[in-house]
C-alpha cells in the first residue's frame, strides 16, 4: 500500500475561457493535514470540485488511494471515501438533521427503486452517533435546519463526513462564517481526526488556524500551485508573499 | 451526550423541542372560515351552513351539504396531489387542466358503447371495433395519455432547461389545442355502463381519498419524497449530495400528468361525457389548493394533508358562497383574491424565517 491517498497530475479546468486552474500537482500523505490558501478566486473550490466528481476536469490524472479515478459525480467520489464539506455546504434548508445527513444516500428499510422505504430510525441513531463522535450539539434534530446558526449548519455538514467511513476529508472554508467559539467547535473536530490518522485538506484563510492545524501549506495563486512549504520551514509572511504574488516557489518558477 | 463539554457555548440539546405542525395553521383555518359561514347563515339568512335545520331529517350535520363540499373538490384534488409535489420539489405545472381535457377526449372515444337505446351511437368516434370495450382499455389509453403529456413536460425542463413555468404553458396550449382537434370540437358521449361506474356517486371522493393516502405515504416515507423536499429545497446541494436531479424532475412531471389522466377519467365517467373545454382552469383551481394548504411556490415545503385541507377550505369557500346565494362572479373573483392571498401569507412566513 503506497504512502500517498491522494495525487493530481496536471490537473485542470477550464469554464470556457477562464482557467480557473492549470496544471495542478498536488500530492497527500496518509495521515496528513494539508491547508490550501489563496486569494479569492485563486481555483481552490474549483479543485476541490475536480477531485470530489462535482465537476469533470478539462484534463488530468486523480490518482486516489492507489488507483486512478474519473468520478462522473460526487456519490462516486463518496463511495470512493472521499468526505467534503463544501465551501456552500450543500444542505438542504427545509430537511432536518438526519435527511441532510443521508441526503443522497438513505438508508432503507426495503428496496423498491425510487419508492424505496426509508429507514428514519436507523438515520435518526445514526446520526446521534456521528453527532457524538463530533461532540457537536443541536438543538433539534427533528426539525428543519433552515433556523440554525451558522455554527450549527457547519456542524451538520461536518458531522455529515462523520457518519460515514471515509478515507480522506476536505473542508472549504469551513470557519469563515463563524464565530469564536463555534471556530474553536469546528478546530477541535479537525484536530480528532489528526488523532484518528484522518487525512484532510483544509481550505481556510485563517493563518492562525493553518498555522495551529496543520502539517504543510499549498499555495494557490491565479488557478495555479505556487508553493508547497512544510510548516517548519514557514512562517505567516512568508505565506502571505506567495498568497500575494510577492514571492514563487522555486519549483513551480517555470510555469 | 457524554461529551457535552465540547459543545458550542450557550446550546443546549432539547430532543424534546419540535416546531407545531404547519397543517395545524391550515387546519385552523379550515374551522374559522366554516363558522364565519355558519355565523353570517344564522345572523343574516336564518338558516345553519353545517348543520341540520329540516324537521323532517335526523341528523345533526346537514350532510347532502357536506357531501356536495367534499364531492366538488374531489376531481380537482386529485390534480392538486400531483400539483404539490410538483411545487414542492420546486417547479409549477400550468398543463394539469388542459391534459384533463384532452385525456377526457382520447379516453372517452374508447370507452363508447355501440348502442344506445337501440340505435347505433350517435356520437361514435372510432369503428365497430373500439366500442363495448373492456374498461382497463379506456384507462390504460387514459394513463398513457397522461403520462406521455407529463414526460415531454419533465423531459423538457430537465434537459433543456426551459423554466417549467414556459414548458407546461407550452403543453397547455398544445392539449388544449389536441382536445379541440381530436373531435374536430364535438362532445364524446355515451360510455358504457363500466365506465360510467367510475365516477358514479361517491366514488371520486373515494378515489380521492385513497389517491392521497398513497401520496401521503409516498412523499412522507420514500426516497422519492424525501428528494422531492431536497431538490426544491435545494437544487445545487442535491445534485451536489449525488441525487439525480434530472431523472428525478422527469418522474415528478410524469406522475402530475397520470393523476390528471386520472381525475379526466374520473371526471368523464361522472359527466357521462367528454368536452374539448373539460378542466379549463383547474390547474389554477388545483395550484391553489396546494397553496392554501401550505405549499410554498419557492419549493421544499408542503404536505399532502396540507393540501387536502387546502381543498377542503376551497369547497367550503364555493359552497358557502352557493349558501349565500351569491353569483358565481363573485365566486371567481374571491378566488383570485384567495389564490393571491396564499401567495403573499407565504412570503410573509418566507420573512418570519429569515429574521428568526
Ligand atoms: N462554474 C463556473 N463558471 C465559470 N467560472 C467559474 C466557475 N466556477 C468558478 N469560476 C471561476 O474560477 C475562478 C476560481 O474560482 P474558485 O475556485 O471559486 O476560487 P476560490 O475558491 O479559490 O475562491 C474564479 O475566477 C471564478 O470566477
Ligand atoms: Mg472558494
Amino acid at each position: 500500500m503506497s504512502d500517498i491517498i491522494l495525487e493530481t497530475r496536471g490537473l485542470t479546468k477550464h469554464y470556457g475561457g477562464v482557467h480557473a486552474l492549470s496544471d495542478a500537482n498536488f500530492t497527500l500523505r496518509r495521515g496528513e493535514h494539508v491547508a490550501i490558501m489563496g486569494d479569492n478566486g485563486a481555483g481552490k473550490s474549483t479543485f476541490v470540485r475536480q477531485i470530489t466528481g462535482v465537476e469533470q476536469p478539462t484534463r488530468g490524472q486523480i490518482i486516489f488511494d492507489g488507483v486512478e479515478q474519473a468520478f462522473d459525480g460526487p456519490i462516486k467520489a463518496r463511495e470512493a471515501g472521499i468526505e467534503t464539506v463544501f465551501q456552500n455546504l450543500a444542505l438542504a434548508d427545509d430537511l432536518d438533521v438526519p435527511s441532510n445527513l443521508f441526503l443522497g444516500r438513505e438508508k432503507f428499510r426495503f428496496k423498491l427503486g425510487p419508492f424505496s422505504i426509508l429507514d428514519k430510525k436507523a438515520m435518526l441513531e445514526a446520526t446521534k452517533a456521528a453527532l457524538e463522535k463530533t461532540a457537536v450539539k443541536i438543538p433539534s434534530l427533528s426539525n428543519t435546519i433552515r433556523n440554525m446558526s451558522g455554527g450549527q449548519r457547519q456542524c451538520v455538514a461536518i458531522a455529515r463526513t462523520a457518519a460515514f467511513k471515509s478515507k480522506l476529508v476536505i473542508m472549504d472554508e469551513p470557519t469563515a462564517a463563524l464565530g469564536v467559539q463555534e471556530t474553536a467547535q469546528v478546530e477541535n473536530i479537525i484536530r480528532t481526526l489528526k488523532e484518528a490518522g484522518e487525512p484532510l485538506i483544509l481550505i481556510s484563510h485563517n493563518m492562525r488556524q493553518v498555522f495551529d492545524l496543520v502539517d504543510r501549506i499549498v499555495v494557490f495563486r491565479r488557478g495555479r500551485i505556487v508553493a508547497n512549504l512544510r510548516k517548519e520551514d514557514t512562517d505567516g509572511q512568508d505565506v502571505v508573499a506567495y498568497i500575494t504574488g510577492a514571492k514563487t516557489g522555486s519549483e513551480y518558477e517555470a510555469a | 451526550m457524554s461529551k457535552a463539554s465540547h459543545g458550542i457555548g450557550g446550546l443546549t440539546y432539547d430532543p424534546a423541542k419540535k416546531a407545531k405542525p404547519p397543517e395545524l395553521n391550515v387546519f385552523l383555518a379550515l374551522v374559522l372560515i366554516t363558522a364565519a359561514f355558519e355565523l353570517i347563515g344564522r345572523l343574516f339568512m336564518g338558516d345553519s351552513f353545517l348543520f341540520n335545520t329540516r324537521e323532517n331529517v335526523d341528523a345533526i350535520f346537514n350532510w347532502p351539504r357536506l357531501n356536495i363540499i367534499i364531492l366538488q373538490v374531489s376531481i380537482v384534488g386529485i390534480i392538486a396531489l400531483g400539483v404539490t409535489q410538483v411545487i414542492i420539489s420546486g417547479g409549477i405545472d400550468l398543463s394539469s387542466g388542459s391534459i384533463v381535457g384532452a385525456t377526457a377526449m382520447i379516453t372517452m372515444s374508447f370507452a363508447q358503447t355501440a348502442l344506445v337505446n337501440g340505435n347505433p351511437n350517435p356520437k361514435a368516434i372510432f369503428g365497430e371495433w373500439a366500442m363495448d370495450l373492456p374498461v382497463l382499455v379506456p384507462v390504460v389509453v387514459g394513463m398513457c395519455c397522461g403520462l406521455l403529456a407529463g414526460l415531454v413536460n419533465g423531459a423538457l425542463i430537465a434537459y433543456t432547461r426551459i423554466p417549467p413555468f414556459i414548458a407546461t404553458l407550452g403543453m397547455m396550449v398544445f392539449a388544449r389545442g389536441a382536445s379541440r382537434w381530436w373531435s374536430n370540437g364535438n362532445p364524446v358521449s355515451f360510455p358504457t355502463e363500466s365506465y360510467a361506474s367510475i365516477g358514479k356517486g361517491m366514488m371520486p371522493v373515494v378515489i380521492f381519498v385513497s389517491l392521497a393516502i398513497l401520496f401521503h405515504l409516498i412523499l412522507s416515507q420514500t426516497k422519492y419524497g424525501k428528494h422531492c423536499y431536497a431538490i426544491g429545497s435545494n437544487e445545487q446541494a442535491s445534485r451536489m449530495s449525488g441525487i439525480k436531479v434530472n431523472n428525478h424532475k422527469v418522474l415528478v412531471y410524469t406522475i402530475a400528468g397520470i393523476l390528471a389522466a386520472l381525475a379526466a377519467i374520473v371526471l368523464s365517467s361522472k359527466n357521462l361525457t367528454a368536452q374539448a373545454g373539460m378542466g379549463m382552469m383547474y390547474e389554477l383551481d388545483a395550484i391553489a389548493m396546494a397553496v392554501i394548504g401550505g405549499v410554498s411556490l419557492q419549493g421544499g415545503r408542503g404536505s399532502i394533508l396540507g393540501t387536502v385541507l387546502g381543498a377542503l377550505i376551497f369547497g367550503v369557500i364555493i359552497s358557502g358562497f352557493t349558501f349565500l346565494k351569491l353569483d358565481a362572479y363573485y365566486q371567481e373573483m374571491v378566488k383570485g383574491a384567495i389564490i393571491v392571498g396564499a401567495v403573499v401569507l407565504d412570503q410573509w412566513r418566507q420573512q418570519g424565517r429569515a429574521k428568526g
